[in-house]
């Protein structure tokens, strides 16, 4: 069973947005999604100060069976990304909530995230998709 | 099986080596080149192997050792269409006068391989029902590209510009989807129902006035004929689409049907397949290209033609203006053409039905004997066309043993493992075509060594997940592949190299 | 018949295993209205022996002249063993080495080809081949708009003076995906890009620069100041050159602007001219690049018991994972040639290999040098060639090339249809294959071509 925290919101495309005391987003891909797609090989994040809309692929990430994009669940601008990643890809298997967090954004519109899957709705569509 | 542990040919060399006796023999005289101005002149040598030709010899023959083959081992690889490479086709279109030919001589000195090639043209138009063929493309992909871009040029040519869509079954192979991107199209699949046809219903929602066309393989790549394609093709022609026949399983229904009949518009036909040119360790292939009469201005260039007197010549951009162009700086792979075109002729009408006849056959006999060894077909009420799937997902669920560790253990039972975990839509799948030219000896030693490898699953399942155990290597780790980037022989001490950029 | 082993007693025995009365009943899914009653169009079966003969007829008709033509394909000396080991069964009828563990051969062969290849252009990446050096060239296009998304453009600068028919084949396989082939003009004096041509782009951004080296006519371009020109603007250099060429010129990968992406022809590397083909087209990269070039990669890596192997790395970017959002549709390439050239370059190595380039330069300067001495034709371009050379003449050229021919000479080919303001102009190679005996032979016969007919 994939972990689903509480805390976070999510989206249909496996990906999840943590609101930090800041206000920026940080986002990342679920726990779900790093098992389907197994041991990651290569992580491609965005460029700081890059701006991204709702919806746009802002990353890609790459396991032997599979190449998959990542998706911006709200728009805003780049504010950092886990250079880390490049050579430690498997972060992201090992800890996709937390150490494999992929990029933090300057959302233009943070009431947005309260409209993306709740932990209950997310963890059904999984279980739909025979998780 | 050799042990593996062959060093690689850069570290037989040895400075000062080389197979002279292949060398141009006079001494390289510098002042030859005097005249290419020194900035333009390489500076360091590149790295390339100081070998005899006895190391070289040795070196690739022991390499070759270490391969499964057709020669050499039973290859059911599904949708590839491993049959036995006839060596008259190897030998006779390697005659010296064929192989000795540049592309570019004249017509006067070419009348005996256009006579191939036109005639390869006729027997293809022939086989798969269509007007006019194209012999350029390279590969079955370029022969999809093809079809594709001529698909548009015929709706951009008419003033619909909007037709870009291109529908697709979800179990489609990969190359279509990715065909369809490289044209400038849209991809938008359709599903298969639960009995291996396309979902008609779900047709008539896909199409509309954005309908470019649908590529579709008949048998499927689930290794069942699609048997509503009639009213498939007229549910896409009324929509105003074209249909686009991707060839790869055509050695199912060679002779017995032609996709032209289906309704097809346009097929491409991968000659290393159905018409058994050499698979190559990964090429070359031939992915002529048919089509019928809307789509015939727009064939990619060239092609044969024969004026009235008898005499061959190629027809290029002054023949066909709305072509697609040329895919190609030649004329596609000749070699390979030649090749097919002597299968085809050894084979004959009796011989192309004789062989979806036996490769169904086979496919069939396999399919009764693996169902009655409690192996699970995909699709248990249909016939299997050339090819059939069995799924292991039983196996994977309470074995934890899945159809990639069957695949690899089948390896130490001197067999090549069937198609794995395609089509995408079937779990643990097997995609299993043993082609005409296997014997019943053959496919039963195959029901054996599967039935074993089950046995094995129950009893020793390590074993199993554990195998390849008796090749040259152990199953190799493609994820530290992927990761620690090593695509390059990377000389330890410093070596004349080149410079890095 | 047709290499199937079946006896009839088999068929029996496999059908009532099936449970079907006959082979036909196995047909009985497809529907009878469209089912095929006889196969009309195809002749009776041949054995053989009758192929054989046929296939022999036809041969001796097509003769083996001696042949002058470059353009794209080169005649080379093949060594007797390239195609020993290529014609091996367990290389030619191998399948994709997807079971790398059955596969070990085919994979290591094509891991020593990338990186001869790699070296050879001086680049640190090559994959394992593409169809042939024409649609690398449009793969490399598509590469370089996917590696600079930051620029806007789709439009490619591309030399006039590279192969026609690289260029068609780049436009029929990019335009649909927007790229614009914008062509840059060349000097007719010089048979080259004169670097000041490309001022008038240096407003407008390009998604690429296109060098050949040696270009169509065989004439070298200042590849120092276009690759540096390009590199300047931040536009991808995509070199296109001749494998051979590479053992005596500089490589791109040490052009004072570097190269982005290397593309060519492979054939003259131990592949026969074949009517054009089975050939190969080589691409190689920077490893920055890496995942942006399409086409199969071999990488070596352990195995389960901690030994070396080699296995296809990096597959997600291609159609069987990828599917629409590939780089490439590309499936089979060309992996028994690539094969023959590894154990042609083995065979050469780097001494062997400029011998070759140095031979074929010199035999062709030899036979620029005899055909000028006749009366009516004078060499076009003063400017620097490889092994490759352009001759005006004083009259069309196609009735000499035909005249030619009839003395089962073929002279080259006229450059009339491509490029008319040179016209009349006829494009000559000669490769260490030719001997002065060769080279004496094909001039006296155009001496006597020319003085029998009137000039123009």
């Amino acid at each position: 069973m994939s972990q689903v925290p509480t805390d976070l919101r999510y989206t249909k495309t496996h990906e999840w947005v943590r609101v930090m005391p800041d206000g920026l987003l940080e986002l990342g891909i679920t726990d779900h999604a790093q098992h389907a797609l197994g041991d990651l090989v290569f992580v491609e994040t965005p460029e700081p100060g890059r701006r991204v809309s709702a919806g746009e692929p802002y990353a890609v990430v790459e396991s032997v069976k599979a190449a998959s994009d990542v998706y911006c669940p709200i728009g805003g601008e780049v504010a950092a990304a886990n250079v880390e990643l490049a050579s430690a890809p498997e972060r992201i298997n090992q800890s996709p909530y937390g150490e494999g967090w992929i990029a933090r954004i300057r959302p233009d519109d943070t009431a947005a995230v309260a409209k993306l899957l709740s932990p209950a709705d997310y963890s059904k569509l999984i279980e739909a998709e025979g998780d | 099986m050799q042990s593996h542990g062959e060093k690689l040919i850069f570290e037989h060399s040895r400075p000062g080596r080389g197979a002279f006796d292949q060398w141009p023999q006079t001494p390289p005289d510098s002042a030859a080149v005097a005249d290419i101005p020194a900035e333009l002149v390489r500076q360091a040598p590149p790295l390339l192997p100081e070998v005899s030709e006895l190391d070289a010899v040795r070196h690739f023959t022991r390499l070759s050792q270490l391969n499964f083959s057709i020669d050499t081992h039973f290859y059911p690889l599904g949708s590839c269409t491993m049959k036995y490479n006839p060596k008259a086709c190897n030998a006779l279109a390697q005659l010296p006068q064929f192989l000795g030919r540049h592309p570019l001589a004249p017509e006067s000195h070419g009348q005996g391989v256009l006579a191939c090639l036109y005639e390869l043209q006729e027997m293809l138009k022939a086989v798969t029902g269509m007007r006019a063929v194209s012999l350029t493309p390279m590969a079955g992909a370029q022969g999809e590209f093809a079809g594709v871009a001529m698909i548009r040029a015929y709706h951009r040519a008419r003033g619909d510009l909007a037709r870009k869509e291109i529908i697709v079954p979800e179990a489609a192979h990969g190359t279509n989807p990715a065909t369809a991107t490289m044209c400038g199209a849209t991809v938008r699949e359709i599903p298969v129902r639960s009995d291996g046809d396309v979902s008609l219903e779900a047709l008539r929602a896909a199409v509309g006035p954005g309908t470019a066309g649908i590529m579709l393989t008949n048998p499927s790549t689930l290794g069942v004929f699609e048997r509503h394609i009639v009213e498939v093709a007229e549910i896409v022609h009324a929509a105003g689409g074209l249909l686009y026949y991707d060839g790869a399983n055509l050695n199912a229904i060679l002779g017995k049907v032609r996709p032209a009949d289906m309704g097809f518009d346009v097929v491409h036909v991968n000659l290393h397949k159905t018409f058994s040119t050499p698979h190559g360790g990964g090429g070359p292939g031939a992915g002529a290209v048919g089509v019928g009469e809307r789509l015939a201005p727009f064939l990619p260039i060239p092609l044969v033609g024969r004026d009235e007197d008898g005499r061959y010549r190629w027809l290029a951009e002054r023949d066909l203006p709305q072509s697609i162009g040329r895919l190609s700086a030649f004329m596609g792979n000749t070699g390979v053409l030649l090749r097919a075109y002597i299968y085809m002729r050894m084979l004959g009408s009796t011989g192309m039905t004789a062989v979806a006849e036996h490769a169904t056959l086979n496919a069939n006999y396999l399919l009764a004997r693996l169902t009655r060894a409690g192996f699970a077909a995909a699709y248990p009420e249909r016939r299997a066309s050339h090819e059939f799937i069995v799924t292991l997902k039983r196996e994977a669920r309470e074995l934890e043993v899945t159809a990639m560790d069957f695949a690899k253990r089948l390896l130490d039972y001197g067999m090549h493992a069937p198609t794995t975990y395609f089509p995408l839509l079937v779990p643990e799948c097997l995609l299993i075509e043993p082609t005409e030219t296997e014997s019943k000896q053959t496919l039963d030693a195959f029901v054996e060594a599967l039935t074993s490898i089950e046995r094995e699953a129950r009893e020793d399942p390590e074993r199993v997940r554990g195998a390849p155990h008796t090749l040259p290597v152990r199953r190799l780790d493609d994820v530290r592949a992927a990761k620690h980037l090593d695509l390059t022989f990377k000389p330890a001490a410093s070596v004349a190299g080149t410079p890095s950029p | 018949m047709a290499f199937i082993p079946h006896t009839a007693a088999e068929v029996g025995e496999m059908l009532e295993s099936i449970g079907a009365a006959s082979t036909e009943a196995l047909f009985d899914e497809i529907p009878a209205s469209i089912r095929l009653r006889e196969l009309s169009g195809v002749p009776e079966p041949l054995g053989e022996m009758e192929i054989g003969r046929l296939m022999r007829e036809r041969a001796a008709s097509d003769g083996q002249p001696l042949c002058f033509i470059g353009a794209g394909a080169y005649e080379h000396h093949i060594p007797a063993a390239v195609w020993a080991i290529a014609n091996r069964g367990e290389f030619y009828s191998a399948y994709t080495p997807y079971q790398a563990e059955a596969s070990q051969g085919t994979l290591q062969t094509i891991y020593e080809f990338q990186t001869m290849i790699a070296s050879l252009t001086g680049m640190q990446v090559a994959n394992a081949s593409l169809y042939d050096g024409a649609s690398a060239f449009a793969e490399a296009l598509l590469m370089a708009v996917r590696i600079n998304r930051r620029s806007e453009s789709l439009r490619a600068l591309v030399p006039s003076t590279l192969h026609p028919h690289y260029r068609a084949a780049a436009r029929a396989i990019t335009s649909h995906q927007g790229v614009t082939l914008e062509e840059v003009p060349y000097c007719t004096e010089e048979g080259r890009i004169l670097p000041e041509a490309l001022t008038r782009y240096e407003a407008q951004g390009a998604a690429a620069l296109a060098i050949p080296q040696p270009n169509f006519f065989g004439v070298l371009e200042d590849v120092d100041a276009l690759s540096e020109w390009a590199r300047r603007r931040g536009i991808p250099v995509i070199a296109v050159v001749n494998p051979t060429s590479l053992a005596l010129l500089k490589p791109p990968g040490a052009w004072r602007g570097g190269a982005d992406v290397v593309v060519g022809e492979g054939q003259p590397l131990g592949v026969p001219l074949s009517s054009g083909g089975p050939y190969f087209g080589f691409m190689a990269t920077r490893m920055e690049h890496v995942r942006q070039m399409p086409g199969r990669i071999v990488g070596r890596t352990l195995d389960a018991a901690g030994r070396p192997g080699f296995t296809l790395t990096l597959q997600a970017r291609e159609q069987h994972i990828r599917r629409g959002r590939a780089t490439s549709n590309i499936c089979t390439n060309q992996g028994l040639m690539v094969t023959a050239a590894t154990v042609y370059l083995s065979l050469m190595g780097a001494g062997g290999l400029e011998r070759v380039a140095i031979a074929s330069h010199a035999r062709t300067s030899e036979l620029a040098a005899a055909l000028t001495r006749i009366p009516g034709v004078r060499q076009a371009f003063r400017s620097p060639y490889f092994h490759e050379v352009v001759l005006r003449l004083d009259r069309p050229v196609a009735p000499v090339l035909e005249a030619l021919a009839r003395r089962n000479i073929l002279g080259g080919i006229d450059l009339a249809p491509h490029y008319p303001e040179l016209a009349p102009a006829l494009l000559a190679c000669a490769t260490e294959t030719k001997t002065s005996a060769d080279i004496e032979a094909f001039a006296s016969a155009v001496r006597e071509v020319l003085s029998s007919q009137p000039a123009a």
